[in-house]
């Protein structure tokens, strides 16, 4: 287990970048060092949070320096090296008496002064707006990546994390698809699980919701600045949790327009590919069945199929890849049970034909097998 | 020499038996006492290296150390160990040594007991470890990656591990409930003739508080711990949605046991402190009863908050209305016990020795963790800092200068009453500073962490979160190191040193100063007279 292989010059590379980078050149696109409070809010929302937190951090403050300054004053005049006599009878002074009277009052003003201050702040975020039409996005944790599926729109989006090649400085807080979302908009989020659980956090929206299996919890936001914010799975959610980035890309309402209407041709054109009755050639068949591997797969199963045992077994010369093909589409369709294997049957048929084909020939798995569409969905 | 002078002598000269004897069959609360002493420092070890590698492998950005199962695992027993390997055999070994002392018994009321319950620790703990290290024998399954929150479903995913961890804190918790049921009937049925209530020292006080919170909570841990290993492996969904069961149930067990643990860990601790402030300010404790009453209201007020730990699992706006505002109140008892502390100090002729130090510097620091802690009630405001390194910097602000510097604090205050000898001023004084200075050093800048956006219970981290970071874990490590020198103190104390008087602390008052340093192996066999104020 110790020890890994991975990406450690690059991790080197990316330091010495990052320590040159406190020398003040500044890269074109750069994130943000050194932050030592929220990022700045761009809902409506977030900007109350933020304030309540300021607010909230304040006073906290301010009796934070009370404290100190007593002791510290007591501690540098009332010591015994500077010949103070301690006053035996303090305590049974009025004040010594009574302290156990108004100190709980004075606590319990500054504690309603907080509660009241945060209680006008809660009611907002918390209670979904219902006077008008809202955006409904239902946010779908799995291990280890997010699906966002438009209700209004009939659009799914899958959101991966991508690669240290791919994301650069964002590494960790980058993805494939991101979740596009009107700004001036109501939008409301519907959260909930498919495995275990994991929560949904973008910062700059100050949204943070657990994602729980049979449970949908819900929040919103009224996002006012177009933008590209990010936010990480908040809940421990298994072996990569750290690997479930969100990316939230807030645009005008027209080019949100735009990119529906985009998504719902793709998956239009998808649709009908899979449904062509032809049968596929295995070159074909293997490149679409890599591609998608790598990306649904290849977290767990690793790149070269060998897995992460015990808790991810092996897929290069496996039992399942090598044995009866009905058995190796029934458990990538329904998953394992009691594992972290989930069912991928929101795949189509052709991709599952794919990946099957593309399990069974790679890594000197050389059973020649060449899976169609069609015995997937005999298998359904 | 006649039978008769033997039968009397008898009393004076019966010394523990020798060997390993002693200490397996021992009935004697002082030698239990060191036992669960001895034990939590072994158990300190292994939890700060399990935080070692947890700080090496967040040094930078990227993967170098660990994998993140690996990771996982290190942080699950990192809490574990601590909490009830370190901290609670820790108090529950000064309670041995001390109630008895205090209260002018000569024992505790059920020394056989006492006898099993600290025997249970050391098998319990072998359990505890075996969780953490069978996956790596071959068939051992997956480890254990839930956090010590064990949410399911993940903790439904994890293989055999979790059930050596299952069973290891139900033997956990037997243990912690006996010691308790001791220390409950000790208090009510043991004092002096003559010793009210009212008169107990605050840290008996403060234990009589935590026994009863630990009958009252830890079986309620064993009953969630227990649904879960039924729906790992007997076919029931008491936390199964997809059998009609809730996820969510097992976090309001969980946390129903889970926050009065929090006051379990700090209140003998914070005991303690009205044991030392009095002797190094040389004037009474301010507040005695009302002490006794923010106890006491800390310990209902914590058992009535659970949820403020699961603001994000969507509960309703009046569920969480209720729970901000009973968590926002605790800042009331806890404020005045700060108040007490610090009007204890005020118009005193204070020195600095260093169980005065810890006790200053508990003081300034866990008000530090308790206003964050009124931070995280605010609903709103926790939608932000909720399972961020916020989180992670607030609560080891309450439990490192709360629970930890309280035993430290404690352990040398009394350690010249246990020992005979005095401990090397010089040396704790330096282990002191370097302690307190490299605690805030790691633990400070993961507030900025937390605020800026990174989730805890991560491995590896976007870059923008590296300075920070990299602080951190330079401070952990000087932080760790110094626990090498705080065992080379104890060694050196045990070992010899200036000979301490039966009252060891100039101003110290209390009966534990009325018997010898090293006191004998029995002691108030005789009960002591008590004078009546």
């Amino acid at each position: 287990m110790l020890a890994t292989k991975r990406s450690l010059p690059k991790y080197l590379l990316a330091l010495g970048a990052a320590i040159a980078g406190l020398g003040g050149t500044a890269a074109a696109e750069e994130v943000q060092r050194w932050g030592v409070n929220f990022p700045p809010p761009v809902s409506t929302t977030a900007q109350e949070i933020y304030d309540i937190h300021m607010f909230t951090m304040g006073i906290a403050t301010v009796l934070l320096v009370i404290i100190f300054a007593v002791v510290i004053y007591s501690l540098i005049v009332h010591r015994k090296s500077r010949g103070f006599k301690p006053d035996q009878q303090f305590h049974e002074t009025w004040f010594g008496r009574w302290s156990w009277v108004f100190v709980p009052i004075m606590v319990l003003g500054v504690d309603l002064t907080i509660a009241g201050a945060a209680q006008r702040t809660l009611e907002r975020v918390w209670v979904v707006p219902q006077d008008q039409p809202l955006v409904d996005v239902k946010v779908i944790g799995h291990q280890w990546y997010w699906e966002f599926v438009y209700l209004d729109h009939d659009v799914t989006i899958e959101s991966r994390y991508t690669s240290p090649e791919e994301a650069g400085i964002h590494y960790l807080r980058d993805v494939d698809n991101r979740l596009v979302l009107p700004t001036n908009q109501r939008v409301r989020f519907l959260h909930t699980s498919s495995d275990v659980i994991h929560a949904f956090w973008v910062p700059e929206l100050a949204v943070k919701k657990d994602a729980i299996p049979g449970y949908i919890t819900e929040t919103w936001v009224n996002i006012q600045q177009e933008g590209v914010f990010r936010g990480q799975c908040a809940e421990l959610c298994g072996t990569w949790h750290a690997r479930m980035p969100i990316v939230v890309e807030a645009v005008s309402q027209e080019e949100f327009d735009g990119w529906i209407e985009e998504q719902q041709e793709i998956r239009m054109a998808a649709l009908a590919e899979a449904a062509e009755e032809r049968e596929w050639d295995k070159d074909d068949l293997m490149a679409r069945g890599q591609s998608l591997y790598n990306s649904r797969c290849a977290a767990c199963h690793q790149e070269d199929g060998s897995g992460m045992p015990p808790a991810f077994p092996a897929i290069k010369g496996s039992p399942v890849a090598t044995g009866p093909i009905s058995e190796h589409i029934g458990i990538i369709l329904n998953g394992v049970p009691g594992t972290a294997m989930a069912a991928w049957n929101s795949l189509n048929d052709l991709e599952i034909a794919a990946l099957v084909t593309y399990q069974r020939n790679a890594w000197g798995n050389d059973t020649g097998d060449v899976v169609q569409p069609a015995e997937v969905k005999a298998e359904r | 020499m006649t039978t008769a002078t033997v039968a009397h002598d008898d009393h004076a000269h019966h010394g523990p038996p020798s060997g390993i004897k002693r200490w397996l069959f021992s009935t004697n609360h002082k030698d239990i006492g060191t036992m669960y002493l001895v034990f939590a420092l072994i158990m300190l070890f292994l939890g700060g290296a399990s935080a070692m590698v947890i700080r090496a492998e967040l040094f930078m950005p990227g993967l170098q150390l660990v994998q993140p199962d690996l990771y996982n695992n290190l942080l699950t027993n990192h809490a574990l160990i601590m909490i009830f390997g370190a901290v609670m055999p820790a108090a529950a070994g000064l309670a041995n040594w001390m109630i008895p002392l205090m209260i002018g018994a000569p024992d505790m009321a059920l020394p056989r007991m006492n006898n099993l319950s600290f025997w249970i620790l050391p098998a319990a703990a072998l359990m505890l470890i075996l969780s953490f290290i069978v996956p790596f024998f071959p068939g051992g399954g997956s480890q254990i990656n839930t956090g010590w929150t064990l949410y399911p479903p993940l903790s439904l995913q994890v293989g055999m591990s979790m059930d050596f961890l299952i069973f290891a804190l139900h033997l956990l918790g037997i243990s912690s409930v006996l010691a308790s049921i001791n220390i409950i009937v000790t208090i009510f049925n043991m004092r002096a003739p003559g010793l009210r209530m009212m008169q107990l020292p605050i840290f008996v006080w403060a234990w009589l508080v935590t026994a009863f919170l630990l009958v009252l909570v830890v079986p309620v841990l064993a009953a969630g711990i227990t649904m879960l290993l039924f729906d790992r492996h007997f076919g029931t969904s008491f936390f199964i949605a997809a059998g009609g069961g809730d996820p969510v149930l097992f976090q309001h067990i969980f946390w129903f046991f889970g926050h009065p643990e929090v006051y379990i860990l700090i209140l003998p601790s914070l005991g303690v402190l009205a044991s030392i402030l009095p002797t190094f300010s040389r004037k009474p404790l301010f507040g005695h009863h009302s002490l006794i009453g923010a106890m006491i209201a800390i310990a209902a007020l914590g058992m009535i908050v659970w949820a403020h730990h699961q603001y994000t699992v969507g509960m309703s706006l009046a569920a969480v209305q209720y729970f901000m505002l009973m968590t926002i109140l605790i800042s009331i008892p806890v404020g005045l016990i700060i108040f007490n502390y610090m009007m204890t100090m005020w118009r005193g002729a204070m020195t600095f020795e260093t169980p005065m130090l810890f006790t200053v510097a508990i003081i300034l620091m866990f008000s530090f963790g308790g206003l964050t802690g009124v931070m995280l009630a605010v609903v709103p405001a926790d939608m932000q800092y909720h399972d961020s390194m916020f989180v992670v910097a607030h609560f080891h602000y309450v439990l490192l200068p709360g629970a930890v510097w309280g035993l430290f604090a404690g352990v040398f205050y009394w350690l010249p009453k246990w020992t005979g000898h005095m401990y090397d001023e010089r040396l704790a004084k330096t282990f002191f500073w370097v302690h307190v200075v490299s605690f805030n050093i790691t633990f400070f800048p993961q507030h900025f962490l937390g605020l800026a956006g990174m989730p805890r219970r991560i491995a590896d981290y976007n870059i923008m979160f590296t300075e920070f970071n990299m602080i951190s874990s330079v401070g952990a490590f000087f932080f760790g190191l110094s626990h090498l020198l705080f065992l080379y103190i104890i060694i050196k104390t045990v070992r010899g040193g200036e000979k301490a008087k039966a009252r060891a602390w100039e101003h110290a008052e209390g009966l534990e100063w009325e018997v010898d340093s090293p006191p004998a192996h029995h002691t108030w066999t005789t009960p002591p007279k008590i004078k009546t104020a």
